[in-house]
């Protein structure tokens, strides 16, 4: 099922105006389509425009031009207001709400919601109730803000957005800074909104192990290949993600879904081995020490190894056999010619 | 249900500071600089016949005026100072550090030195033009330091910007006062000690009126303001229009700060402790709360702080200045000492 996009944009060009007339664009002609109920990862290198694409879709920057349209209604359209209730927001900047309760920091979220003075009703409250559940910090809703892990504090930045029940949800490098346990808890906890609560989410982020495995779309953002965006394994199996940093030294190894540094060797070392995670670290090693690996038994190599496990290694060197007994046996097997 | 308990924590605080700024208030009628018998203010104050008329004039024409002055003086400096940190995003603001109240005091200097009038002893007009003038010089002083902000994002390099703005201020008045005659440069001075006797009771009409305006400007902004918390960029997604607000924080802050200096000279050091000292109470930034506890808090420290400087009794009044720091720097130094304890310096 294919839905309309709620934010889309044709030919839209992003960028600053620098004083007088000056115009500094960061990328032209980009085409966007966000879609609901899927978690879409923005990936690039640092300067790509990231946060520059995220300022412009959230309206907290003008396009230079071209039109985003919300739900097919032109941002520049929208009222502050009307605004505050479509999207949401999750930034990196620093606060002061150290000293206001969990519970309060998402009560903001209810802000485009409440009248003059703010004043909570029953269905606000109820509205935080959900939240706070969603993202599993009821318990710690009277707890201070400044009490509060990176994690954490982050859940309750997402809290607060989905307290202003926006279909659409921005995020600027959600889990810079936190530590692989939360990273994963986010990257999940955004997936599972985004599915059970039919958000569009858009985040960008550097953590591109997690993006593959948890993001439904990725768009990809560089200097000089501009925006590529569809399904991720699309993306993944295109070959595009080894165009996202144009960098010879490193490479996209499609089978693993991580990036390596380009291997430079000149000698090659036939491997036989039926484990293919044991095969897969035996590359790793070789290539480290400065070795290609070969996997025809037949071809004219003079070193073969058999690994049988990873405590059995068998070298072969013309007629020469000896069994190494770890991957550091091995290590100096290799530094020694 | 701890909900609850914080609901009542709040409201509790606030009438424990409303009782204590009430016999603050009364406090101040009984003690002066001249000394007069606690039976013989009561007479005063009910109406009954007083042994010595000069005991009524002062209780009346000086006493009033000046806990009146007190309370609302508290409550306007401690209020702007926590608008100012809350805008700033620095709980280090405050409108003597920024130099605001050096713009007020610019403004004042020239309506006093360049133009010949005196606060104490002009007409109406003189004394209007007083406030004029300091409410454009604080307002001005306030501009020039926001204007930085859009683009000093470094809140420790904007302070020091607001400290260069406030000496480049105070060396036009020096220059002023260079030129200026003796007596003018002695009413000055005396008005630059800050005084809460300074308005009678005749003018504090005036001062009320304009000093209710800003607190009630900043009650309604409790609301932006606690979005401001989470810095402009998530403000402004929570529909809050930021220019708009940042002109009536201008406004609200630059009447409070302006009028109270015009009439009380520069007093120092409230507007920058006191919103710790009620944040500390309250235990939260909440600006739903921490508005109204703030002012309360102010009128409570003023209060005190005129009551300690009459303590020389019929040897004269310390000047106020000398008074406010003695419970201002102690209480800077500990939240910063502090501020890895202190939940609201963690944002």
């Amino acid at each position: 099922m294919k839905t309309a996009p709620v934010i889309s944009a044709q030919n839209l060009n992003i960028g600053y105006r620098t004083g007088g007339d000056g115009l500094k664009c960061v990328h032209h002609n980009l085409n966007i389509a966000l879609h609901a109920g899927e978690l879409t990862c923005l990936l690039g290198a640092n300067g790509a425009g990231k946060s520059t694409l995220l300022r412009t879709l959230s309206g907290a920057q003008p396009a230079l031009s071209g039109d985003v349209l919300i739900n097919g209604t032109p941002l520049s359209k929208i009222s502050r207001h009307r605004l505050s209730q479509s999207i949401g927001v999750v930034l990196t900047d620093k606060t002061a709400i150290g000293g206001l309760t969990v519970r309060e920091v998402v009560a903001l979220g209810r802000q485009p919601h409440t009248g003059f003075f703010g004043r909570l009703s029953s269905h606000d409250n109820a509205m935080v109730d959900d939240s706070l559940k969603a993202c599993n910090i009821t318990d710690k809703q009277h707890r201070y803000m400044a009490s509060l892990s990176d994690g954490e504090r982050q859940k309750v930045m997402i809290a607060k957005a989905l307290a202003q029940e926006c279909p659409i949800v921005l995020l600027d490098e959600p889990t810079a800074f936190l530590d692989i346990v939360s990273r994963i808890e986010i990257m999940s906890l955004l997936h599972r909104i985004a599915t059970e609560h039919h958000r569009a989410i858009l985040l960008s982020t550097h953590d591109i192990e997690q993006a593959l495995v948890l993001s439904d779309r990725l768009w990809l953002l560089s200097r000089e290949s501009g925006l590529t965006t569809g399904i991720t394994e699309d993306i993944i199996l295109s070959g595009s993600l080894d165009n996202l940093f144009h960098h010879t030294d490193i490479h996209f190894d499609p089978l693993h879904g991580s990036y390596y540094p380009t291997v430079q060797h000149d000698k090659t070392i036939v491997v036989d081995c039926k484990d293919e995670t044991l095969l897969h670290w035996t590359i790793n090693l070789l290539n480290r020490n400065g070795y290609g690996a070969a996997f025809d038994l037949s071809s004219p190599c003079s070193v073969i190894l058999h690994i049988k496990a990873r405590n059995e290694i068998i070298w072969q060197h013309d007629n020469e056999v000896a069994t190494l007994h770890s991957f550091e046996e091995l290590t100096q097997m290799l530094q020694k010619r | 249900m701890s909900r609850n308990l914080h609901i009542s924590y709040s409201t509790r605080l606030i009438i424990t500071l409303v009782v204590l700024s009430a016999i603050l208030w009364v406090c101040n009628l009984f003690i002066g600089s001249v000394s007069i018998p606690a039976k013989e203010v009561i007479n005063v104050l009910t109406g009954q016949p007083c042994e010595r008329e000069s005991w009524r004039y002062i209780i009346i024409e000086s006493r009033i005026p000046q806990a009146i002055t007190a309370l609302l003086a508290g409550c306007s400096l401690a209020v702007a100072g926590l608008l100012l940190q809350t805008t700033f995003n620095n709980p280090l603001a405050g409108p003597s550090i920024l130099g605001i109240d050096t713009g007020a005091s610019l403004g004042v200097a020239i309506v006093m030195l360049a133009g010949g009038t005196l606060l104490t002893s002009s007409p109406i007009s003189g004394f209007i033009a007083t406030i004029v003038g300091a409410f454009v010089g604080a307002a001005s002083v306030l501009a020039i330091i926001l204007f930085f902000s859009t683009f000093v994002r470094n809140n420790l390099m904007l302070l020091i910007i607001g400290m260069m703005v406030g000496y480049l201020t105070s060396s036009i008045i020096s220059l002023l006062n260079f030129f200026a005659s003796a007596n003018q440069v002695h009413a000055y001075t005396m008005w630059g000690m800050g005084n809460l006797g300074g308005v009678s009771l005749q003018q504090l009409p005036w001062y009320a009126t304009a000093s209710v305006c800003g607190l009630l400007i900043a009650l309604l902004l409790s609301k932006p303001l606690n979005a401001m918390l989470l810095g402009t960029r998530y403000a402004e997604n929570l529909g809050v229009n930021i220019s708009a607000t940042r002109n009536m924080l201008l406004l609200a802050t630059g009447l409070l700060t302006a009028t109270t200096t015009a009439f009380c000279g520069p007093v120092t050091f409230i507007g920058l402790s006191v919103p710790h000292i009620a944040r500390l109470l309250l235990r939260s930034s909440n600006h739903n709360t921490l508005l109204p506890v703030t002012m309360l808090c102010g009128a409570v420290v003023l209060l005190l702080c005129n009551m300690l400087s009459v303590i020389p009794g019929n040897n004269g009044i310390i000047p106020i200045n000398a008074v406010t720091p003695l419970i201002g720097a102690p209480v800077i130094i500990y939240v910063i000492v502090n501020q890895k304890k202190i939940h609201y310096f963690n944002g």
